[in-house]
């Protein structure tokens, strides 16, 4: 073979720790190494026109480029080398930067990490063969998890773009967090105002198929080309029956059993409910816990008052399944609370405010309900606890966020705005009331933050203490708020009659699971990890899979809607071209060798592993074999680790082309 | 006793998902660790055949890496737990082959957890040293001159 070695410095990045040029000397001396230089960025066009020339003049028939991840530029140098007329296949990447130069502080040792890195990139091109990408057909139709203001936004943008979407909503309404707000900042635009007239566009597109009370239960398949199973969990209503006429939950004898999800627990609702009178859509859904006649077979009050016998009370769940080629995962946040029963909850922290104990230290979503028009107070502001009007309110920033002890090292990044927000509500609606807010740093970068930040101090007259509180009591229906002021180093005492907490944004409880479903990594909070933090910020690992919202990590309205749409062009993107290139490194079966044992088919994941007969001339069947279904395989290589008689090999990772490797170390 | 200073060679087999993007997220975050190891990139730790690490002590390493994507995590579904399986069966054999199974080492490192990958890399590298050269199988091709 007539090898070419192609050494980058990456400017600084790896020059500065590899001496490049003796790497770029000592690779020029390796068997089977005929051209070997250095050059300043190999990806720059001129260092890729380095490349592209020797492999025309200098007959080279397997390149290797010693430079950074093949996460970051595999795909450019491959495309030099079939400009060149060079298969792409032939070509093999040394990790000099992330695994040598930048982690590396001696240059002698890492420039002969280097010489070893590109050896071993050298042994295992020689055994490269020239491959071709396989084709596939894709599926124009997208699936969209969640339904909160992201999973809307990407749904009615593809749907807009004339393609078929599926929206999958766990909750039995579309809306998520959103439609819980009171007002938005930084304009204090009502918040369902701006939001209830895209979930009814959602309900009525012809293209969107709107599938609410349901998960994501199965994911199969890859890019353009997935499978997916929906758990539609048991409304026990007729969906094609009811017209949310709404007097079952009127009717329902159940009053103060169940709380009410939507205000956040602040009010009960009936065992038979719409989740908010804005709904969509505007059917009711039985909840089974707290319902009579799932507990004693009595009661059916439901039934006496459904005029269009909708009523189900055997509804089973049920699965359908949808072909889709692209994913957008938009499963949006939690809030970081105390449920209604502190000692199930999972969150044992804030003990010390009293959080989950008093009933007026509430946390930010119960504020927005007790703020918002159609709440449980109807916006007046009044304490969950004997309703009277506070005084004085308390809102304590950072509550779990930037808190390592809490668990949580992050920024939540809208508490500064949204805290800010809630003290302007409380000051507009309550004159002479005051309003403290207890604050690390305020943290208002956007377009009109620091402006509303500085309004509410300025104009609203909302106190702002820059510090921490250590402690909250109760004493005579006041709570005793003790804590720092940081500037003027004093101690603050203030008697509040309420308490809000800005609690941090937190990934959804089931986070993992569906990640673990569609195959995409998490971070250690449960955040989904996208496939390049600053080039692919919508994209994961898993190809065909977007992100949207904060599903991501903590962010507000508008930058999870422009998440919502860049994941919504990405997959029309996708959805340009009928047919598809993907990797042909996939398991092989070698029909000779093949014993027919199936080992493989037992450990692949994918049921790519088919049976195939060979037949004599006769049409007798000599033996049966496994048989690997390109469209099917992912190349994970699980069946060749297995195979007795080395009869599967993972093309692009045979056996020949580690123990290659191996040899080279 | 006076002791040379040994560095130890250091195999490492990581999944291409998790850990060797862990590694590059170690890398474009500048953390620090020996250069003592080395990494072969695989799709999934599932395709790491037990003998390619027998292979890698042979070929002279002192101590071999494995890691791949947390259980559950795995890009490929379940490849690491077939893996997982696999070294369970296979450490009892190491020392049946003569190599201290001790030498081995397993984690699960995430593509996040580039700050958990030099923390592994740096135990691995101190333990093998500690441990000193693996010279048995040198010596075994010494003895039998074993060529490529």
């Amino acid at each position: 073979m007539r090898i070419g070695v192609f050494i980058c410095h990456c400017g600084e990045n790896i020059g500065r720790t590899v001496d490049c040029e003796v790497v770029a000397e000592s690779c020029g001396r390796f068997p089977g190494v005929v051209y070997s230089v250095e050059n300043k960025y190999m990806c720059s066009d001129p260092g890729q026109n380095i490349v592209k020339n020797a492999i025309k003049e200098k007959n080279l028939d397997g390149i290797v480029v010693g430079s950074c991840s093949p996460h970051m530029h595999e795909k450019t140098f491959r495309k030099a080398c079939a400009d060149a007329g060079l298969n792409p296949y032939l070509f093999e990447m040394a990790n000099l930067r992330e695994h040598c130069s930048w982690v590396h502080e001696d240059k002698v040792e890492a420039t002969k990490k280097a010489i070893d890195l590109t050896r071993i990139a050298v042994e295992k091109v020689k055994r490269n063969d020239p491959l071709s990408p396989i084709r596939v057909p894709v599926t124009k139709r997208s699936l969209v998890i969640g339904g909160g203001i992201s999973g809307i936004q990407a749904a009615l943008d593809i749907a807009n773009a004339g393609f078929e979407v599926v929206l999958v909503e766990k909750e039995p309404s579309i809306g998520g967090h959103m439609s819980q707000l009171s007002e938005t900042f930084p304009t204090l635009d009502c918040s369902q105002c701006i939001l209830t007239p895209r979930m009814v566009e959602v309900y009525q597109h012809p293209k969107i198929k709107l599938l609410t009370y349901s998960e994501v239960e199965n994911v199969e398949g890859f890019i353009g080309n997935f499978k997916v199973t929906i758990r539609k969990k048991a409304r026990s209503i007729d969906e094609t029956k009811c017209n949310g006429c709404g007097n079952c939950q009127q009717k329902c004898p159940i009053k103060k059993k169940a709380y009410n999800e939507f205000e956040e627990n602040l009010a009960f609702r009936p065992a038979i409910y719409v989740p908010f009178p804005q709904a969509v859509p505007n059917i009711p859904v039985i909840d089974r816990n707290a319902c009579t006649y799932y507990q004693t077979g009595k009661c059916q009050m439901c039934v006496k008052v459904c005029g269009r016998e909708a009523i189900m009370f055997e509804q089973e769940d049920s699965f359908v399944t949808e072909d889709v080629g692209s994913i957008i995962v938009a499963t949006g946040y939690k809030l970081y609370t105390i449920d209604k029963k502190p000692e199930e909850s999972e969150i044992k922290g804030y003990g010390e405010y009293g959080y989950g104990r008093y009933k007026d230290v509430i946390d930010g979503l119960q504020f927005e309900r007790i703020a918002s028009a159609s709440g449980p107070t109807s916006g007046e502001i009044l304490r969950p606890s004997d309703k009277t009007v506070p005084k004085k309110i308390v809102f304590i920033q950072c509550v779990g966020s930037r808190d390592e002890a809490k668990g949580f090292s992050y920024c939540s990044k809208i508490c500064c705005m949204y805290t800010a927000k809630h003290a302007m509500l409380y000051k507009h609606k309550v004159h002479e009331g005051e309003a403290y807010v207890f604050y690390m740093d305020i943290r208002a970068g956007g377009k009109g933050y620091d402006e509303f930040v500085r309004r509410a101090i300025e104009e609203d007259h909302v106190k702002y203490i820059r510090g921490r509180v250590s402690r909250i009591y109760e004493e005579k229906g006041k709570y005793i708020v003790k804590g720092v002021d940081t500037l003027s180093n004093m101690n603050v005492t203030i008697d509040a009659d309420m308490v809000v907490l800005a609690t941090a944004m937190v990934a959804q409880p089931n986070a993992a699971k569906l990640a673990q479903t569609i195959g995409m990594s998490y971070d250690k909070y449960g955040f989904y990890n996208e496939a390049h933090p600053k080039l692919r910020p919508v994209e994961v690992s898993t190809a065909g899979v977007f992100l949207a919202g904060a599903c991501q990590s903590p962010k507000d309205i508008p930058e999870s809607v422009s998440m919502a749409s860049a994941a919504a062009s990405k997959s029309l993107v996708l959805f340009g071209s009928d047919i598809l290139e993907r990797e042909p490194t996939i398991a092989k079966v070698n029909e000779s060798v093949c014993a027919g044992c199936f080992y493989c088919q037992k450990v692949c994941a994918y049921n790519a592993v088919e049976r195939k007969e060979i037949k004599d001339r006769n049409g007798n069947v000599v033996k049966v074999i496994a048989y690997v279904n390109s469209g099917l395989c992912q190349g994970c290589g699980t069946c060749n680790a297995v195979c007795p008689s080395k009869s599967v090999e993972l093309i692009g990772f045979t056996d020949e082309q580690i123990y290659a490797e191996i040899n080279a170390l | 006793m006076e002791e040379k200073k040994f560095e130890p060679k250091i195999a490492a087999f990581v999944c291409n998902w998790c850990t060797y993007t862990g590694a590059d997220l170690a890398g474009t975050s500048r953390l620090k660790y020996a250069p003592n190891i080395k990494m072969i990139r695989v799709p999934c730790t599932g395709r790491i055949d037990p003998v390619f690490i027998i292979k890698a002590f042979e070929k002279g390493a002192d101590g071999v890496l494995i890691s791949g994507c947390h259980p559950n995590d795995c890009h490929y579904n379940t490849g690491n737990f077939h893996a997982r399986r696999r070294w369970i069966l296979f450490k009892e054999l190491l020392d049946f082959v003569g190599i201290d199974s001790t030498r081995l080492h397993f984690s699960w490192v995430s593509a996040s957890e580039g700050k958990k990958f030099v923390d592994v890399v740096t135990e691995v590298v101190e333990t093998v040293k500690n441990q000193g050269k693996f010279e048995k199988y040198a010596k075994i091709n010494e003895e039998f001159f074993i060529h490529e």
